[in-house]
């Protein structure tokens, strides 16, 4: 009996093998990790009961996970707060990102001029900056919303003019040919060329905003002057309430993984029909 | 030792007047490089005219340089008396399809008269029939990576022609497909061509796609770039199938083809005697 014989499709041994692979590694991708979180939250809860650790020096799982539900109140206005702050200055860094640019592709010698500025505010640490602000401006929110601009804005804007940058050449002269303007190139070239460069830049930068925000917090918060999430931790610090200190930590790195989620969803639903790196593989 | 036939006998197809002439054309690059030197060729009305070499030979840059796209180092372009040409008047083809990737077939070929301020539903009609001439209708709304490599040079093609340009430059346009689709285009492309009436000047290394297309082929030679011999090809139009496998096709293919031996040869020999 043969393969051609028989109506239905028959596989060799090596695609049967690749077949059975992909669907293992399908299961496998989401399985895994979760067997493995959930064994490190086990292996936890068993450190604190075998070595009768005090919740004041490192909670059990279920402890940190009371606390979450009995604080909830406290947390999430707190959570507000911070989410506040990041999503501000994520828009602001969107804003600015791509506003400067916009400004640097217009020409090499502005880029030339400026971009050295970017990097000093990029590679200062946020942490020996917040002192002077703290000096140069009044409003809390003001002070909070700029330092935590001064980490995000970087990655849109590098990865922006990268993108603004990188246009086909043809493209370029096949616009030319066309008697483009200068706005019309920007509009219906470079803009839409630079877009998957940009969107790369936003998926670090909201991560860096939600880091900004906190960073910031902390250091304001050591003065007392603000409610977001890392006064909670500062507090909860002062006070070795060490199970509201996880769950305030859980509930930003969660924060965080949500974030970058939902920036990758945004991501893969403008390019999924054009660009390389929204596309399904295929063999 | 380079050879010129100045005046090309007024070809089987019957051409126009002249449309554009470069008179002594030269280009130098920055790197010192003479890509062109010295070249003179008129360009007639309604001619479909290749230029055939190998790499190097300058063939590309002379269609830059009659697309406005670069400036000639000396001599000079004559659009009838003017030296540079209303750019509206000219149709580029790229090697490469060069397509905006993000956007669909309607959209791509639209572009053109989008950046002459012609709105959507304005443009939709000459849009769509522009994608009927090149067989593309019912694919408007495709993106270019769902689109064959055949059907992403007609879109290039109908985007090129979209603005009824009067000159169609074309840069090695069919080199990168194959050969069934090549022949199918070259087949369409004359078509639209016999019907429109505008001039062609189409760049190729192929000897068999120079003849089958064009009225007159100038084959070049390289270093530095320059006109070598022009070829006319009086086979009548309209071509098809049965004209590429006839004997008239296969003795102006052999004839061609020792012009560009000459071409290729009259560069080598020099420089192997100079080492």
């Amino acid at each position: 009996m043969t393969a051609i014989e028989e109506h239905a499709l028959t596989l060799d041994p090596e695609e049967a093998r690749r077949v059975r692979q992909e669907r293992l590694e399908r299961i496998g991708r989401w399985l895994l990790p979760l067997a493995i979180m959930v064994l490190a939250i086990w292996l936890w809860d068993r450190i604190c009961v075998w070595n009768d650790i005090p919740k004041y020096i490192l909670p059990r799982p279920g402890v940190v996970l009371q606390t979450l539900f009995d604080d909830a109140g406290l947390l999430f206005s707190s959570l507000l707060v911070t989410l506040r702050i990041t999503f501000l200055s994520l828009l602001l860094a969107v804003v600015g990102g791509v506003g400067l640019a916009v400004l640097f592709a217009q020409s090499k010698w502005v880029e030339m001029s400026f971009f050295p500025f970017a990097i000093v505010l990029q590679v200062t640490p946020i942490v020996a900056i917040f002192p002077l602000i703290n000096i140069y401006v009044d409003n809390q929110t003001t002070k909070l919303l700029l330092c935590a601009w001064i980490v995000a804005f970087f990655p849109i804007l590098s990865n922006t003019t990268l993108g603004l940058n990188s246009v086909d050449r043809n493209l370029r002269d096949m616009f030319k040919l066309n008697g483009a303007t200068r706005w019309q190139q920007l509009r219906y070239l470079r803009l839409p060329a630079a877009m998957p460069y940009f969107l790369g830049g936003l998926k670090i930068a909201g991560g860096l905003s939600l880091i900004g925000a906190v960073v910031a917090e902390f250091v304001a918060g050591a003065t007392g002057q603000s409610s977001g999430l890392a006064s909670r931790i500062i507090e909860a610090g002062y006070r070795l309430n060490a199970p509201r200190l996880f769950a305030a930590l859980i509930l930003i790195s969660f924060t965080g993984i949500l974030i970058f989620l939902v920036l990758s969803l945004i991501s893969h639903l403008i390019l999924r029909r054009w660009h390389e790196s929204a596309l399904k593989q295929e063999r | 030792m380079q050879e010129k036939v100045a005046q090309a006998p007024a070809s089987a197809s019957g051409t126009g007047p002249m449309l554009l002439a470069l008179r002594g054309v030269g280009k130098v690059f920055s790197n010192g490089v003479t890509a062109l030197s010295d070249v003179d060729l008129t360009i007639r009305e309604g001619d479909f005219l290749s230029l055939l070499g190998p790499s190097g030979c300058g063939k590309s840059t002379a269609l830059r340089l009659i697309a406005g796209l670069s400036t000639p180092t000396s001599g000079l372009l004559d659009w009838r008396g003017s030296s540079s040409v209303d750019r509206s008047n000219i149709g580029f083809v790229f090697q490469e399809p060069t397509l905006l990737p993000w956007a669909d077939v309607f959209d791509n070929v639209w572009l053109p008269l989008r950046l002459k301020g012609v709105s959507r539903a304005k443009a939709a009609p000459v849009v769509m029939e522009m994608l009927a001439r090149v067989h593309l209708t019912g694919f408007e709304s495709a993106v270019p990576r769902e689109l064959s490599g055949g059907m992403k040079m007609r879109v290039s093609i109908a985007r090129a022609m979209v603005t009824k340009p009067r000159v169609l430059l074309m840069d090695e346009p069919f080199a990168a497909l194959d050969e069934i689709t090549r022949f199918k285009l070259n087949n369409d492309l004359l078509e639209l061509w016999q019907d429109e009436r505008f001039t062609v000047v189409f760049v190729t290394h192929s000897v068999f796609e120079s003849v089958f297309l064009s009225n007159r082929v100038v084959v070049m030679a390289a270093r530095p770039g320059r006109v070598f011999r022009e070829l006319a090809i009086d086979a009548p139009y309209p071509r098809n199938e049965s004209f590429r496998t006839s004997p008239d096709y296969a003795a102006l293919c052999r004839q061609a083809s020792d012009v560009l031996i000459g071409a290729i040869n009259s560069t080598a020999g020099p420089h192997h005697d100079g080492h």
